[in-house]
């Protein structure tokens, strides 16, 4: 097979041979020839057993009576697991308890896992599982935030960040708004489904192949439920076919499950969700509901902000407390805050368990003061990006975060500058203007949203990576770390860290799969960390080695070991060549020199307080901007997306090929939340969207007609991540905003300047329709922004 | 009870035992041991499940193995020349950048083979059309349309190289 090719994008860093370039995927080859294994795709061991898993249909219910014996006796079943059968932990919650293997006398939510079920094919445990008698005594539920809130009822307490005197600062304002705004939330649609295969081994011990972006929290709580330490189990993950935060904590129930089952069965079992199980059983993004109140000067600049944010995390903590937390902390995004209240609730649901997906709940945050942002513009008849770039951070003032982190790296003005440029910001407004002037149908809109988003884990000691180079003596060298490969380009990025260290070509190199047997107690491939930690854990290794390898070429040639060069496959001193790579590790080798090494890597300087959330708890912040333009049909709600022009800051970029994939991709994942992707819920809390037919998922049609994508080449990591690269995996999600910014401009133009524009999350075409169907019964400006009645002014 | 079917995939003949029920993709997948067509519903909302059948690209997750019989059958396994040469296609794929998970990615290939058979020359908008049934939920689709786009130019630089 012909090696990867490369594709003609700037060179970030010319000096470097391998780092910074655009080269394909590690994984290009196996991708477009069928040939990549998925874990679907593992060739199956002899013996196996598939596995489906029964779900309830009910939201909150006792259960009077679950009889699985028809099962037992059905044809083919080998294994039915209940509750009652299991034999040690029951419980697979991430951080805290809460979520059951299987339901205890009780179902929590619609979808819930009752028992499991394995057989000698789909088929049988498919219909085998139905065969169970089960009966519900109906309890009352609590479905959606309004109703928690009501009911005091939360997975957590309450949280609360507060700076300066918001109360006062408000009531003092010249003008103020308040209201609300629903954000709906998401399915991650991995386009590979929760998959696992747990394969006994001898001894008791259990070797599962998971779909997750965590494996050592899967071998820690399917070591649990099996009763096992954790030596005796091993994750494997090669790569995932997508994972968005959907395989952080969810694939571990699924793990469990076939562990559970393979146990029982003494042979290997696989779960393999079909997709409608999936999307049901499996949480999603939180969907908020926010309340704002909001005091602000003639010009727009915010003086006090008050938020109320209430995310419906379902029956368990989950993740949903850090989730949370990110929200808080992104409810300044771009914008300074000096006086600022954000209230967190953390509603509980009979609904399931929401969790990570991309951002991680930052997005939810970011909304929220972009429309309130909107809003004031609105009220004041400004254009927003008046309003926007009044309220940005300062660079060398005005850049203090509401939980006490000060915006060392800001180059948001930078940012601003070059997309009104580059999309000719202003010549466009003026024509979307005239064109709503002339036409009484079609509509258009147009906004610039900018993203900041801070990278680290808040939860502090998340922040660590591992990492084993192993250089044999051929001078081909095997990398494994402990992040995983989703599609994000981590393996690539790694690899090519790995072949810049030893000056060698990236055919070299070698990734393997992920796995618990290799690098131990792993974080989660979450937070856009996944290069930033594993990155700077393999160099640290490759360095530890090379320092090794140099103190033993110091000796054999007598030169000062700090002369020594890796490069071009060989080892320089000066411009001299000493000799090539490989003959280097030979004799080192012969010479006893040891050519492995492990890497580690904690990232520096973060702390926060869990009391009051202040501190520092990014290590640095990436950036960006996106301009979108739309084009609505207010007779019908429908719209396009006609052009978005988006610079996106990945500082150093590892693989400019890789992040502006990150970049497009997560643009238009983003607007997919933010407009199309509806999760609509019954009376009776049960999911009615679990099919891509009823979920609507972005498609190439979709996509802006002018899509422009550029990266910030200029920028640099002002902290030291590895080679002043940026984290790419989330931040372009948020870019996607400007798309909902657009459409309520274009809603904005039916009404006269002043209107409160409201607009709630996703804007599909049909709320687009009532939004604009309610502006055109409201044409009374005194009814703009909701004001607070006696502060009202024109 | 299981039936015989005849099939030719990937130029290859092949007599299967199926069950009535079973889907092509299954069939595909396990009777026939070629999992690069994947799947991602299994009810014909994504497309990672394509195939060509008797020259028209369908889910093959739709499809029951029983009505193949005597069919042909290409799949993503069959689209490179020889195992050191692969379609235009795909290497495009490779230099654009147009598979970031790859899950999408064989389904995605052979919807663009069969749009590009049965119309060589096609517009932007046709390429988006004719993916409309594809989900790629990693790559935002920007490079999978420039990959296609540069193949048909390229085929047709080939095609008009060899008839000057
Ligand atoms: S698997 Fe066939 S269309 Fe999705
Ligand atoms: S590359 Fe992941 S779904 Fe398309």
């Amino acid at each position: 097979m012909s090696s990867v090719p490369e594709r003609i994008l700037p060179e970030f860093v010319p000096g470097a041979r391998t780092a910074h370039r655009a080269l394909a995927h590690e994984s290009a080859v196996g991708h477009v020839t069928g040939g990549a294994t998925y874990t679907d795709d593992i060739p199956e061991p002899r013996n196996l057993l598939h596995a489906w898993v029964r779900l309830s249909d009910r939201a909150h219910a006792g259960i009077t009576r679950l009889d699985v014996e028809a099962c037992r006796q059905a044809p083919g079943v080998v294994a039915v697991m209940t509750h009652d059968d299991l034999k040690a932990a029951t419980d697979v919650g991430p951080v805290a308890p809460g979520d059951l293997v299987f339901a205890d006398g009780e179902v929590t939510y619609w979808g819930q896992a009752l028992f499991a079920v394995a057989a000698d094919s789909i088929d049988s445990a498919r219909r085998a599982a139905m065969l169970a008698e089960v009966k519900y005594e109906e309890r009352e539920a609590i479905l959606d935030i309004r109703q928690a809130l009501e009911r005091d009822a939360a997975v957590s307490p309450v949280r609360t960040i507060v700076q300066g005197d918001p109360e006062g600062a408000i009531r003092g304002s010249a003008h103020r708004i308040r209201g609300q705004l629903a954000i709906g939330g998401q399915d991650h649609f991995y386009l590979e489904g929760q998959v696992a295969m747990a394969v006994p081994q001898e001894g008791g011990d259990m070797l599962v192949y998971s779909s997750t972006q965590h494996p050592s929290e899967v071998q820690h709580l399917v070591a649990g439920v099996l009763g096992l330490p954790d030596h005796a189990v091993v994750v494997e993950a090669r790569r995932l076919g997508g994972g968005f935060g959907g395989k952080e904590t969810q694939a571990a129930h699924i793990a469990a499950i076939a562990a559970v089952l393979a146990q029982q069965a003494g042979r290997p079992v696989k779960l393999r969700l079909d997709r409608d199980d999936d999307m049901i059983l499996t949480g999603k993004r939180h969907d908020f509901l926010v309340k704002y109140e909001a005091g602000f000067d003639p010009d727009g600049r915010l003086e006090g902000v008050d938020f109320m944010l209430a995310s419906r995390c379902g029956i368990s903590p989950d993740l949903s407390d850090a989730i949370n937390d990110r929200a808080m902390y992104h409810a300044d995004n771009a914008y300074y805050l000096p006086n600022v209240r954000i209230v967190s609730h953390r509603c509980r649901t009979n609904t399931v368990s929401n969790t990570a997906f991309r951002g991680f709940g930052g997005p939810q945050g970011m909304m929220a003061i972009e429309y309130v942002l909107d809003e004031v513009a609105r009220y004041l008849g400004r254009d927003p990006l008046d309003v926007r770039k009044t309220n940005l951070y300062g660079v060398e003032e005005r850049n203090l975060t509401p939980y006490g982190q000060v915006v060392e790296d800001n180059i948001l003005p930078r940012l601003f500058e070059q997309v009104e440029r580059s999309a000719d910001y202003a010549a466009r407004r003026r024509a979307v203007d005239a064109f709503n002037r002339e036409n009484p149908v079609l509509r258009k809109g147009i906004a610039i949203t900018p993203v900041k988003f801070g990278i680290s884990f808040t939860t502090t000691h998340l922040n660590q990576g591992g990492a084993l180079v192993l250089v044999y003596t051929d001078g081909s060298v095997q990398l494994n770390h402990g992040g995983i490969e989703m599609g994000q380009g981590l393996y690539t990025k790694v690899a090519q860290l790995v072949a810049e260290e030893f000056g060698i070509a990236l055919d070299r190199v070698r990734v393997t799969a992920t796995t618990t047997g290799k690098v131990p107690n792993t974080s989660a491939t979450a937070a856009s960390a996944g290069s930033d930690l594993n990155g700077a854990a393999a160099v640290e290794a490759c360095r530890k080695i090379k320092g090794r390898l140099r103190d033993f070429a110091a000796g054999r040639f007598g030169i000062a070991g700090e002369s020594l060069r890796f490069e071009a496959d060989a080892l320089h001193a000066g411009e001299q060549r000493l000799c090539s790579f490989a003959e280097l590790c030979k004799q080192a080798h012969l010479g006893r020199i040891q050519l492995s090494d492990t890497g580690f890597y904690a990232t520096p300087d973060i702390h926060v307080d869990k009391d009051t959330m202040r501190g520092k708890p990014f290590y640095y912040f990436a950036y960006g901007i996106a301009c979108a333009e739309v084009v609505v049909d207010s007779l019908t709600g429908e719209y396009r997306v006609l052009r978005a022009d988006v610079i996106h800051d990945c500082g150093q970029s590892l693989n400019p090929a890789v992040d502006m994939g990150q970049v497009e991709g997560g643009f238009i994942q983003g607007m997919g939340w933010l407009t199309t992707e509806e999760l609509y819920w019954d009376d009776r809390g049960r999911l009615m969207t679990h099919a891509p037919s009823t979920y609507k998922i972005p498609v190439a049609s979709d996509v802006p007609d002018d899509f422009r994508v550029e990266l910030a080449s200029w920028s640099r990591n002002r902290a030291a991540a590895v080679r002043r690269s940026k984290a790419v995996g989330e931040p372009p999600l948020m870019l996607g905003i400007s798309v909902f910014h657009a459409l309520k401009d274009a809603i904005a133009s039916l009404a006269p300047k002043g209107c409160s524009v409201h607009l709630d999350a996703p804007a599909t075409p049909e709320r687009v329709l009532l939004a604009m169907e309610r502006l055109r019964r409201a044409t009374d400006p005194a009814a703009a922004g909701e004001p607070v009645e006696e502060d009202a002014e024109s | 009870m299981k039936r015989m079917i005849t099939v030719t995939i990937n130029g290859e003949e092949q007599e299967l035992a199926v069950e009535p029920y079973r889907s092509l993709l299954d069939t595909l997948r396990v009777e026939a041991g070629l999992t690069g067509s994947k799947k991602g519903c299994n009810v014909g909302d994504c497309g990672a499940c394509t195939v060509i059948l008797d020259g028209r690209p369908v889910n093959s997750c739709l499809v029951l193995a029983a009505e193949v019989d005597n069919c042909d059958v290409r799949t993503i396994e069959g689209l490179q020349h020889a195992p050191d040469r692969v379609h235009a296609l795909q290497d495009n794929f490779m230099q654009y950048g147009a598979a970031q998970c790859g899950f999408c990615t064989p389904g995605i290939l052979i919807m663009g083979k069969a749009l590009l058979d049965e119309n060589p020359d096609p517009t932007e908008d046709e390429i988006r059309f004719a993916l409309a049934g594809n989900i790629c939920r990693c790559t935002g689709y920007t490079k999978i349309i420039e990959a296609i786009r540069h193949t048909a130019r390229q085929l047709a630089e080939e095609r008009q190289g060899v008839e000057s």
